[in-house]
């Protein structure tokens, strides 16, 4: 088992490994987007109240899920690089930056797209869409934090203080819409009871969700592996594997 | 069904459609820029290795 850990934190290793995994990712997340999308604004019915505007959910909540979820998988990477001193794991928190920050980008401005029919307003600065601006600015800040290090090792530190300091931020964006007054609707998918939303237009929204998850790991796969070449590449196994 | 009935979207037509592209341009922006790094940097090393 350990030994098994170690063989996967060793850079050569895990840049292989990578490179073998990510297509296993890459093929069906296109697949189960390009089926989502298709049964979200073909199939699923049109909305009662919002009529076919709701469409736009099939791609706002799985792009706002990402934000978050990319941002603690950054968090716990840049935690476990902080205790157990693995660079691989601060190599991989610096590849999800990017990644999160353009979903956050996508759930803000697909958000914007929705409210403005919906609520009459591209935006309001409540506590829904504030926090996941900040998001936002975490992303951003982490990146630019890490670019102005010239030392590696510096950079993986002090940017890992802030991702970690910073997930505080995510438990508020998922329950800011229950603790403070907010224009932006509560839950319906994930919460403990049963999701109040009709099944027919619920499975497109699995099928999104599963297939965004899917291409993250195609793209941290990517990144991770760039990363790995840019921290290695004074190192004999990269001149032993050509 | 009617093509241009579903392109309309209900009325909702820019709305629904801008936000489906601006999804599709960030998905395929990250593939994009996550292989365009990666060939960089392996670009990078080689040279690196080179010398």
């Amino acid at each position: 088992m350990w030994l098994w850990l170690h063989k996967l934190g060793s850079p050569p290793h895990a840049y292989r490994l990578l490179g073998s995994m990510a297509p296993w990712f890459g093929w069906p997340a296109l697949v189960l987007i390009l089926v989502g999308t298709y049964w979200g604004l073909v199939e699923a019915p049109r909305d009662y109240q919002q009529g076919d505007a709701f469409r736009l959910l099939y791609v706002h909540a799985p792009s706002a899920w990402m934000s978050m979820f990319i941002y603690v998988v950054m968090a716990v990477a840049a935690g476990i690089g902080m205790i157990w001193r693995i660079k691989l794991a601060h190599a991989a928190a610096a590849a999800c930056a990017p990644i999160g920050a353009s979903f956050t980008f996508l759930a803000l401005a697909t958000g914007s797209i929705w409210g403005k029919p919906m609520w009459g307003t591209w935006w309001v600065w409540d506590a829904r869409l504030t926090s996941e601006l900040i998001l936002l600015f975490l992303y951003l800040g982490y990146m630019a934090l890490r670019s102005s290090f010239d030392d590696p090792q510096r950079a993986d530190r002090a940017s890992a203080v802030l991702a970690i300091v910073g997930v505080i931020n995510v438990p508020i964006i998922h329950y800011s819409v229950e603790w403070w007054t907010t224009l932006h609707q509560p839950a319906s998918v994930t919460k403990l009871d049963k999701p109040s939303i009709a099944l027919e237009m619920l499975y497109p929204l699995f099928i999104m969700m599963i297939g965004f998850q899917l291409y993250f790991g195609w793209a941290i796969s990517r990144r991770l592996r760039g990363e790995i070449l840019r921290r290695e590449r004074n190192a004999k196994w990269l001149k032993e594997s050509r | 069904m009617d093509l241009q009935e579903f392109l309309r979207m209900g009325g909702y037509a820019g709305y629904v459609w801008s936000g489906y592209g601006l999804t599709a341009l960030v998905l395929v922006w990250n593939w994009w820029a996550a292989r365009r790094n990666e060939a960089e940097q392996l670009v990078s090393a080689q040279r690196r290795n080179a010398d």
